[in-house]
């Protein structure tokens, strides 16, 4: 079905459930409890978990399968952004042209981007590309404030065209994102005993957008291009001699990963209207090369669970504080507590990066495949169980 | 006239002249090996050839038209593949896959953009593959990284890759080089299955004397940039100065 082999169906058909069921997934704790801090089941997180991820299956089209490291998607992240505001201030409020525009201008320019920083390999490409990245954040800061708005950031206001929609609603407020008329912020409640779940109309829109996005990169890697991209980062040597031109497919993979970046960018903007210059900062591209070697380069699901760790840790782990853990230590001695306190303390809150980096580390270090390497480790203890079980079973019988 | 021909290439690396005049030409459909003494310009001229370097002056011309300042991979789609002294191969991807790509490179060109549908879904090419795969007794490892096979799995691989592409001119060069014996018989064994199978011309560089002699039809031999003489492998064996070039390397063996 879909064109895919059963391996790669399974595959899209678990994330497809995943994502769907995400509210009750991301939410197992009842809501007064004191591990409903741990809940992630609310609409701004979970959209934060499918956008980021788009952001890194597109990246880890480039960097998993060509290997060539880019340091500078932030920037296409954040040009999406732009767009999509600019097509709510002049357009509509409706999200499928903004998501549209996004996607293009953001491949445009980093056709561009690629153009120029893939005349390099290795290193060099890499120092370009973050180059380019630090030159966008700096003209989007400051020169071109009439297009971004400097570092105010760019949003809809009261006075924006929208040629095809309205400036204002009838009660003199600004309109909100939609998509024909559906709200992106509509959401219901479902409450069951002491559980309480929400459905947003904005997460199901960047649930299914990533599950067509995660789709489309099945088929590159399963496709004859996605076997050149992987060919240029075994031997570019052998590739040329073979009579294969390696520079357009390199750049081609470039401007498809911009693409995939300027649609999280763009969805971003969907869910909240506003675009900061922020968003094109070095950290932020840091940020999806974690994303994409925590879970995995060059595996396909492997992106979408690192963005989805990066953003619990960050949005879970740093909303602990002092006060939680003196909470959570309650019953031990006071000494052991506080000092226990005094050490935990800094790998939480605003230090959560400190446990980022520690988790980072181990997985870099132990499990060089990331995340998905973890699983299949797992996967493979179970089998091998299972199969010693079946041996004993087997040689057993005789015997009675 | 040959397939390949080379006139007055010269070839100067700063004060060293690595090729000065060096005139060859390859008949088609015959096997030409270019031996020598190290240093004697031969992996310069053949670097030539396939467009890794441009040389100083002179021509190169193969099939009618001139390589010169053609890259590698136009020079490979006019039909000239290479064998590399360390094979080349594409070690992360698997022996399969290894047998695809320079099938899509023969029938897609330098590049083509064919992203939607699955490389399983080109029935033509895949049963190529395996047939090729077959071919040089390679058809049960078709799953296995190409990067953990043996040295001599690499170098049938990557000559089976090169054939599959049914170039004019299949260029080697010292495909035996750092084997054992027994490896280089077996060589010598593929590439005269090779020639006698299929009307191609190869070009040989080597230092093995026991390859050349078992092989080629014509030989040149190259010293200090110049070919020295070229003649057919009975007349060369004995030749004084092939003798004189070789002195203190091979003039015993």
């Amino acid at each position: 079905m879909f064109g895919l082999e059963k391996k790669d169906l399974n595959l899209l058909i678990i994330v497809a459930l995943l994502t769907m069921l995400a509210p009750f997934i991301l939410n197992p704790f009842p809501t007064d409890s004191a591990l409903a801090q741990f809940n992630a089941g609310y609409p701004d997180l979970m959209q934060r978990f499918v956008i980021y991820g788009i952001f890194a299956i597109g990246f880890n089209i480039l960097f998993g399968l060509t290997g060539y490291l880019s340091f500078g998607h932030a920037a296409f992240l954040g040009v999406g952004s732009y767009s999509a505001v600019w097509m709510f201030k002049l357009l509509s409020m409706n999200v499928l042209p903004a998501l549209v525009l996004s996607v293009i201008i953001a491949g445009a320019f980093s056709w561009l981007i690629g153009f120029i920083s893939l005349r390099r390999t290795g290193i060099y490409f890499s120092i370009l590309t973050l180059a380019f990245a630090q030159m966008s954040f700096a003209l989007a800061y400051s020169v071109l404030t009439p297009i971004t708005n400097g570092e105010t950031g760019l949003q809809i206001t009261l006075d924006d065209p929208r040629i095809l929609g309205m400036s204002a609603t009838a009660d003199g407020s600004i309109p909100v994102t939609n998509i024909f008329g559906l709200e992106m912020r509509a959401a219901t409640d479902l409450v069951i005993g002491p559980w309480s779940f929400t459905f947003s109309v904005g997460y199901y829109l960047c649930a299914l957008v990533m599950l067509v996005a995660f789709y489309l990169s099945i088929r590159i890697f399963r496709s004859p291009f996605g076997m050149m991209l992987r060919a240029i980062k075994s031997n570019q040597t052998r590739m040329n001699y073979t009579g294969l031109n390696p520079k357009p497919y390199t750049l081609a993979a470039f401007v498809i990963s911009g693409m995939y970046a300027g649609l999280a960018g763009g969805l971003l903007a969907c869910m909240d209207p506003l675009a900061g210059a922020e968003r094109m900062q070095w950290t932020a591209s840091g940020e999806v090369v974690l994303m994409t070697i925590l879970g995995g380069a060059g595996t396909l699901i492997g992106p979408v669970l690192g963005a989805g760790m990066i953003k619990y840790f960050e949005n879970i782990f740093s909303k602990i504080n002092e006060a939680t853990l003196h909470s959570w230590f309650d019953v031990l001695p006071d000494p052991m507590e506080n000092g226990l306190v005094w050490v935990l303390e800094h790998f939480v809150g605003a230090g959560w990066h400190l446990t980022l980096g520690v988790i980072f580390m181990l997985v870099v270090t132990f499990l060089p495949g990331g995340l998905v390497e973890g699983g299949q480790r797992i996967g493979r203890l179970f089998n091998r169980t299972k199969a010693a079980k079946d041996d004993e079973s087997a040689a057993t019988k005789p015997a009675e | 006239m040959g397939i390949l021909e080379v006139k007055d290439v010269s070839k100067r690396f700063g004060g060293l002249k690595a090729l000065s005049d060096v005139n060859l030409s390859v008949a088609q459909n015959t096997c030409h090996a270019i031996i020598g003494p190290n240093g004697a310009g031969k992996s310069t001229l053949l670097n030539c050839l396939v467009g890794k370097l441009i040389p100083d002056t002179g021509s190169v011309m193969f099939d009618g038209q001139s390589v010169l300042g053609r890259s590698p991979h136009e020079i490979n789609q006019m039909g000239i593949s290479r064998v590399f002294q360390t094979p080349e191969i594409f070690g992360d991807l698997s022996v399969f896959e290894n047998m695809m790509i320079p099938l899509f490179a023969r029938r897609d060109g330098a590049y083509r953009m064919h992203a939607y549908e699955s490389v399983a879904s080109e029935k033509e090419l895949v049963s190529r593959a395996l047939q090729m795969l077959e071919d040089v007794n390679m058809a049960d490892k078709r799953h296995m990284h190409a990067a953990s096979m043996s040295r001599g799995d690499k170098r049938r691989l990557e000559m089976a890759m090169c054939l599959i592409q049914e170039p004019k001119l299949l260029l080697l060069d010292e495909p035996t080089a750092g084997m054992a014996r027994a490896d280089t018989n077996n060589t010598i064994d593929l590439l005269r299955q090779i020639k006698d199978s299929r009307d191609i011309t190869i070009a040989i560089i080597e230092h093995d004397m026991h390859v050349v002699f078992s092989l080629a039809d014509r030989i040149t031999v190259l010293a200090q940039g110049t070919p020295l003489v070229e003649d057919v492998p009975e007349r060369i064996k004995g030749h004084p100065k092939v003798k004189e070039a070789y002195l203190g390397e091979t003039a015993h063996a």
